[in-house]
């Protein structure tokens, strides 16, 4: 199999390009998971623990979102910053931004979802013990998320794998510009269709053996953290 | 030992019923607590010791009828705390169990290391302080529910059986703890089936059974002439259902 050879001769010899590729698709989807998990947890934390009308409609669609098609949310927000668009004036299309935006929505339910469901349980158990000292509406989400924080790594998880996996939203947002936008999903697609095995191949398994060991190392710190706090 | 210019005392159930649902918990039950030695609930399992408490604490409305703290219908637990059956540790240490009933109890940060570190000797559990909550062991569980009761500052303290699933050793240190508290001044009031208890601790005896308040008199008295026939088998050991 020359075709693997080649590509773990790119990997082995710290091949200029690709390495740049990795780095735009970590930064572009570490962004999105920090941003989304501001967004995501809090959300996530107020339907679980707030009644208002039409919140069970919210939770349904929340949870409907979380397989939200890549290449929508690609669509949505070209529409979004597209030149007539109403962020056009920004110009944030086919650049790194605007893929962070696109992936923030894309992992936006991916971590608020799980994350109402754990805060949700967490609630029951705390709810007469905070009650009984006082504690607040704020006070009683950011003790809450804060007790949980364990369970919540899996979501953060979950929103990276999604992040670094898809292919629609940053081809669509991004526009796979070489050098600028293209990322490791992005060059697969394309270069598989030229015909290019070696270079696909390649960061097909530098994207798996990234994903794998940064699932590893959040897990072993959970493991070692939860031996700590219990 | 005052922080706030309002008391909880003196706490006023009037004419209370409580009911879920279809169910009845508690009928039409009047009691006035006061300041002075713990008064003991008492009662087999099922009679509403627990709503009866958590009626008290604020933490349910009575469907009829009316509770007050010092005269006022408010909820906000300021003057009171409570210890539950099973008490839920956060998941932290046990120290920083303790520090976030003070912050709750609006301790100023600078105070509460040490004033954390009192309330952990006070209840044995110094040695424990880095330890996770979740950890211990039941009995030092119900400790550090108590120590988080007592960074309150309560002027009155709700115990919902804070023994029944101890043994003897363990529950001698939570009795030692709650007459502490009670000596300090802190009202008690404290559901129990276990006699050998109210025996110990009781300054009187709230008999409730089926939901209502059988008998309220001195322990003494109760556990010497029981004017009620309910409250007679009971003390005899009969099963009073």
């Amino acid at each position: 199999m020359p075709e693997q050879l080649t590509a773990w001769q790119l990997i082995l010899d710290g091949d200029a390009t690709l390495f740049a590729i990795v780095r735009l698709s970590l930064g572009v989807s570490l962004c999105a998971v920090a941003l989304a998990s501001l967004i995501g947890m809090p959300l996530g934390a107020i339907l679980a623990l707030t009644r208002f009308p039409g919140r069970s409609g919210l939770v349904v669609l929340l949870n409907a979102f979380m397989g939200l098609p890549p290449v929508v949310v690609g669509l949505a927000v070209y529409l979004l910053l597209s030149r007539s668009g109403p962020l056009g004036a920004l110009g944030l299309l086919f650049t790194p931004a605007a893929m962070v935006v696109a992936q923030t929505i894309l992992i936006i339910p991916i971590i608020a979802a799980p994350t109402r469901q754990t805060i949700a349980d967490l609630w029951s158990e705390y709810r007469d013990e905070l009650r009984a000292m006082g504690v607040g509406p704020v006070g009683r989400m950011m003790t809450l998320l804060w007790d949980a924080r364990f369970s919540l790594l899996t979501a953060l998880l979950a929103g990276f794998g999604r992040a670094a996996a898809e292919v629609g939203a940053v081809m669509i947002v991004g526009g796979n510009i070489a050098g600028f936008t293209r990322t490791m999903t992005t060059t697969i697609a394309l270069e598989t269709s030229k015909g290019d095995l070696p270079l696909a191949l390649g960061l097909g398994v530098i994207l798996i053996t990234i994903v794998i060991a940064i699932n590893a190392a959040v897990w072993g710190t959970r493991v070692w953290a939860e031996r700590q706090a219990g | 030992m005052m922080r706030a210019p309002s008391s909880d005392l003196p706490l006023v159930i009037d004419e209370v019923s409580l009911h879920a649902g279809a169910t009845r918990l508690l009928d039409r039950v009047s009691l006035t607590i006061i300041r002075g030695a713990p008064t003991l609930i008492v009662g087999p399992n099922g009679a509403g010791k627990t709503s009866l408490l958590r009626l008290c604490m604020g933490l349910v409305s009575p469907t009829a009828g009316r509770v007050t703290w010092g005269g006022r219908t408010e909820h906000a637990p300021e003057r009171r705390a409570m210890v539950f059956q099973r008490p839920v540790m956060l998941r932290r240490s046990t120290a920083a169990n303790v520090g976030y009933a003070l912050a709750q109890a609006g301790v100023p940060r600078p105070q509460r290391a040490a004033r954390g570190a009192d309330l952990l000797a006070r209840v044995g559990l110094l040695e424990l302080a880095e330890r996770p909550a979740r950890r211990l062991s039941a009995g030092e569980q119900q400790r550090l529910a108590l120590a988080r009761a007592l960074a309150r500052q309560p002027e009155i303290l709700l115990l919902d059986e804070p023994t029944a699933s101890l043994d003897p050793a363990a529950s001698r240190a939570v009795e030692e703890i709650v007459l502490m508290a009670a000596q300090s001044g802190i009202k008690i009031v404290m559901a129990s089936h276990d006699l050998g208890q109210v025996r110990r601790l009781a300054g009187d005896v709230v008999f409730l059974l089926r939901g209502t308040v059988h008998e309220q008199r001195s322990a003494s008295d109760f556990l010497e002439r029981p004017a009620t026939p309910e409250a007679a088998a009971f003390l005899r050991g009969d099963l009073v259902i």
